[in-house]
């Protein structure tokens, strides 16, 4: 598991907009291209080859599955903004201010009394 | 040497601007009240005629992430911009360019060393909303220099209530130092009781309503003792999984000192407490 890497995901995805814009297009296709040439980069000259990403990280970035990343440990500022990102105007138009959060909220009611999974990396 | 002339704790609310600013029809009912609660909080620092202004923020995984991760952080640069594409996309913050003091900047992450905290520094750092929000609420015009200095609310594992204090205090100390005679106003934002990104987010109030009245009422007294006493990461994750973000009003209380505040104000809004703090220093309160 690499909740580091997840997490590299959700941040240079979110605060990009193309980047952003692919993920929404087509979310399998936009994952493994990620995978292969965004996510390695330590910086514009220098690749890293220490992460991956599991089977079940892939999946549930491919399927923008909140609840598994949030019990994966993805940071909890990351996992909303991203798909506030996707999700927020939609939602807006069809059901009303804040409609996509409460659903987000209303998803995770089963960790409500409980520790939440950690997000230290 | 520079003067402290007030000393600003508040919740920073990204929305605030979208909130008061959209079309009078759209705006959420206690719009109007929020704004003019806003404005008589400016008037806090307006009158105090502040030269700079010390700025206590914390990066939200904007220019900072998990590969290089600061607990603490100044900028030493001559300008700042601010406002990255992702809080235009979602709050409708603006761009901003804030003027820097090199000067002060150095001065204080010298001193600050020199008292034992080990600082990062930037000398090219994009400003968040951390720190623009309270541009926007408390300083609007933006003619200021500011030193901003970054906190780790956000990456476990983070620094005790206790060493937030003591850096608040050390703060004041490089603050009160400084070889200027310069008036200084030191601004800070955070958190009471508040949830992002799990099961109590968005509520009709904040998670944790009862934490966020003995906060307003342990700030409002300058009871550090009590706020040592009762608040860990433990308590704060229970309040909230973004709680921590009340470290930065423990922080502003140590550059304040442990006294009482000269203006308190808050307000229950949909899923967050606001709450307003300033403190003048005493010895020129007369
Ligand atoms: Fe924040």
């Amino acid at each position: 598991m690499s909740k580091y890497y997840v997490n590299k995901f959700l941040f240079t995805v979110d605060r990009d907009p193309d980047y952003l814009k692919r993920y929404i297009e087509d979310p399998k296709s936009f994952v493994a291209t990620w995978e292969q040439s965004i996510g390695p980069k330590l910086n514009d000259a220098e690749r890293s080859t220490v992460h991956s990403l599991t089977d079940a990280e892939r999946q549930a970035l491919i399927d923008h599955d909140y609840v598994a990343l949030f019990e994966m440990g993805a940071h909890f500022f990351l996992n909303l903004t991203m798909y506030i990102g996707i999700y927020d105007e939609p939602y807006l138009a069809k059901s009303g201010p804040l409609s996509f959060q409460r659903e987000f909220a209303a998803k995770l009611q089963h960790w409500r009394d409980k520790d939440y999974p950690s997000v230290e990396t | 040497m520079a003067q402290l002339v007030a000393t600003l704790a508040s919740t920073h609310h990204p929305f605030y601007l979208k909130a008061t600013t959209m079309p009078p029809e759209q705006q959420m009912p206690q719009a109007p009240k929020w704004k003019r609660k806003i404005e008589a909080y400016r008037e806090t620092l307006a009158r105090t005629k502040p030269d700079i202004l010390v700025m206590i923020g914390s990066d939200h995984f904007h220019q900072i992430f998990l590969d290089n991760c600061p607990q603490f952080l100044i900028g030493k640069a001559p300008r700042y911009d601010a406002t990255f594409y992702n809080e235009e996309r979602e709050f409708g913050i603006p761009k901003y360019v804030l003027e820097g003091d090199e000067e002060m900047s150095r001065f204080m992450h010298q001193h600050l060393m020199d008292q034992n905290f080990d600082f990062a520094f930037s000398n090219e750092l994009k400003i968040d909303h951390s720190i623009i929000c309270p541009i926007i609420t408390v300083r609007p015009q933006n003619d200021l220099p500011v030193v901003p200095i970054y906190t780790n609310i956000f990456a476990p594992p983070l620094h005790s209530p206790k060493r937030f204090y003591e850096l608040g205090r050390a703060i004041r100390k490089a603050i009160d130092d400084f070889p200027s005679d310069k008036r200084v106003a030191a601004i800070g934002t955070g958190h009471l009781s508040l949830e992002l990104g799990g099961p109590r987010q968005f509520m009709e109030t904040g998670p944790d309503p009862d934490f966020d009245r003995q906060a307003i009422e342990w700030l409002r007294a300058g009871d550090i003792d009590s706020i040592l006493a009762n608040v860990n990461h433990e308590t704060m994750a229970k309040s909230g999984n973004a709680t921590h973000g009340f470290l930065n009003f423990i922080l502003m209380l140590g550059v304040a000192g442990p006294e009482g505040a000269d203006y308190v104000d808050n307000l229950d809004l949909f899923h967050t407490m606001e709450a307003y703090f300033t403190w003048y220093p005493k010895e020129q309160a007369a």
